[in-house]
């Protein structure tokens, strides 16, 4: 796809505001997951911002494309990805892990304007998504579910389950993107547990499958293109990510996947992003 | 008249067929948890998961989440495989899934313990939003499984695989959702059952009536939310109660109504039901009554609860 350089610069700025929540959201919080947010942050902002038939001012509108974030713990990226769309305020991010908080720990459908599933459990988002395209196949609707899932949450068995039904359902209206930031709660994922070639399991149960660097902004609207063309068969983007990705320090270290960071490393991370303290 | 409560559920489903909302999802076992009457007849509106419960449960909440009215129905024992999905993808989120689980308890005979779910309805009553049910016979069970489509939020259905007879040929108008149904008036106990142990309630009550005790039977068919009204007023006049259940004695029927009791008005309660233990290959009688939970048992139960009011 031609994107105009002045769209993906865009973009891409979009993309840094949002980091720069996602250091605030889970230092404020004292917790949270900040490695997998921000591994996910550029292709969640492509989606948000290019894609996503989705409306701000009507949450629950029926007819919407679903996204289904079903590595939910990396909810800041998420939130801070609802708060730029307009679902939710730029102070409700204050309220991420926070008593009676419009930003539940995890992505949660019953709290967050814009969230379409609730979260929290790996494994799930899959299957969920499904049953949302298979109701707009029954509705005789054009919209899509995408759905986003972790690189060690492909290690839950019931994945494997949902993918071979969405083949066997020819379920064309479904779209994966598997955030591949190769890290995972307590260490790498090729010491927690090797999946050698992921692309080749997706391929090997009938899927059409993509590699894309989840960082390049030309590639992943590249990706979300091809990935709308596939209209028969359910179309998988594998993104190479780095866990981190944006803040040096946390940038594919297992030490951040769900640790949040101190007042130094905020303003350090900040700093690197183009920020100051008082600055977003 | 003998029918088996799980074809309740299967005509059930044809009855509320003209509703496009509704959906089926089965896991290779439409043809046992008969939903495969609305497959044959609705084939664009069934949903085939295959061997997969867990997938199942969560494309369930998915199309429930759209609007749809999702039924899916599998083994008992193997709904409680997917526990997790359903209580963090159907509960929490109160989406009207309505999980029909049939040949529960060990009355299913003959498959053995892995196939004899007696904690079913101990483990789906511990969650937030969920209506849980084991009517006791076909005219419940589809019944039941109608007006499951006026809950806002999810539920439990256990049905039972063997033949039991007919109860409430004649009480469609009584049935309703969280309303147990007083089949016999009587001011000496009353027996609460569920499931396939209501018609040897019944069998109890009479055989009780010959040696001159006077029992009231409550079909509760629904476990939660359980008609604690009801039970006040029966009590009231019975002073002691008999549970009686094809299921654990922990945390089914048998707990529900203690912790009712517990906190209200703790009169003399006998459980019976299946005590912490598995079960093993056997038809369905020999089961019960391998595990005490028959109708010699039942009565038993009645004296001991009698006898304990009179003491105290």
């Amino acid at each position: 796809m031609v994107t105009e350089p002045s769209r993906t610069a865009q973009l891409e700025d979009i993309a840094r505001h949002c980091r720069a929540h996602i250091l605030r959201m889970t230092h404020r919080a004292a917790a949270g997951h900040p490695g997998g947010s921000l591994s996910e942050i550029d292709i969640l902002t492509a989606l948000y911002h290019q894609r996503l038939r989705v409306k701000s001012d009507e949450p629950d509108w029926p007819d919407r494309d679903r996204f289904i974030l079903s590595k939910g713990h990396a909810s800041p990226g998420m939130y801070a990805i609802l708060a730029e769309k307009g679902f939710i305020s730029h102070s409700d991010l204050e309220s991420y892990r926070v008593l009676g908080g419009v930003c539940q720990g995890h992505v949660d459908m019953k709290w967050t304007p814009g969230v379409d599933f609730s979260a929290g459990s790996l494994g799930m988002g899959l299957s969920f998504g499904i049953g949302c395209s298979i109701a707009a196949r029954l509705d005789d609707s054009e919209r899509t579910t995408w759905v986003m899932l972790g690189d060690g949450e492909l290690q839950e068995g019931s994945v494997w389950e949902a993918v071979m039904a969405a083949r066997h359902h020819e379920l064309g209206n479904l779209k994966v993107i598997v955030d591949l930031n190769g890290i995972q709660n307590d260490d790498f994922v090729d010491v927690q547990m090797r999946m050698f070639d992921v692309p080749a399991k997706w391929s090997g149960f009938g899927w059409a499958v993509k590699e894309i660097d989840g960082h390049d902004m030309e590639q992943i609207l590249d990706g979300i293109e091809w990935a709308d063309s596939i209209t028969d068969i359910p179309a998988v983007i594998i993104a190479h990510t780095i866990k981190g990705k944006g803040v040096s320090f946390m940038e594919n270290n297992p030490a951040f996947h769900g640790a949040a960071p101190s007042d130094e490393q905020l303003m350090q991370g900040l700093a690197e992003l183009g920020f100051d303290g008082g600055d977003i | 008249m003998m029918a088996a409560s799980r074809d309740g559920y299967g005509e059930g489903l044809l009855d509320i067929s003209s509703d496009q909302n509704v959906v089926v999802l089965e896991a290779d076992l439409g043809k046992s948890t008969k939903s495969l009457h609305f497959r044959k007849s609705f084939p664009e509106r069934t949903v085939s998961c295959g061997i997969g419960e867990q997938n199942m449960m969560l494309i369930a909440a998915g199309l429930a989440s759209c609007g749809y009215k999702p039924f899916a129905s599998t083994f008992a024992i193997f709904t409680e495989r997917a526990f997790e999905q359903v209580r963090n993808g159907i509960a929490r989120p109160n989406l009207a899934v309505h999980i029909c689980g049939s040949h529960g308890g060990s009355h299913t005979g003959t498959d053995g313990s892995s196939a004899q779910s007696i904690e079913d309805l101990a483990i789906y009553r511990s969650l937030p939003n969920m209506t849980v049910m084991h009517p006791c016979d076909d005219v419940s069970a589809s019944v039941l499984t109608q007006q499951c489509l006026d809950l806002s939020g999810p539920s439990y259905m256990r049905t039972a695989r063997n033949k039991t007879p007919v109860i409430h040929a004649d009480r469609v108008a009584e049935l309703k959702i969280g309303k147990g149904v007083l089949l016999k008036h009587g001011s000496d106990v009353v027996l609460i059952a569920c499931g396939v142990l209501v018609s040897k309630s019944l069998e109890a009550a009479a055989e009780l009536e010959e040696v001159g005790i006077s029992a009231s039977v409550i079909d509760m068919h629904t476990i939660k939310p359980l008609d604690t009204n009801l039970i006040d007023e029966i009590i009231a006049e019975t002073g002691c109660v008999v549970t009686a259940e094809d299921h654990s004695i922990i945390g089914g029927l048998g707990g529900a109504v203690a912790e009712h009791l517990s906190s209200s008005n703790p009169v003399p309660l006998e459980r019976v039901g299946v005590k912490d233990r598995f079960g093993e290959s056997a038809q369905a009688e020999e089961m019960l009554d391998l595990l005490n939970i028959n109708t010699a048992d039942i009565i038993e139960a009645a004296k001991r609860a009698i006898e304990r009011k009179n003491r105290s």
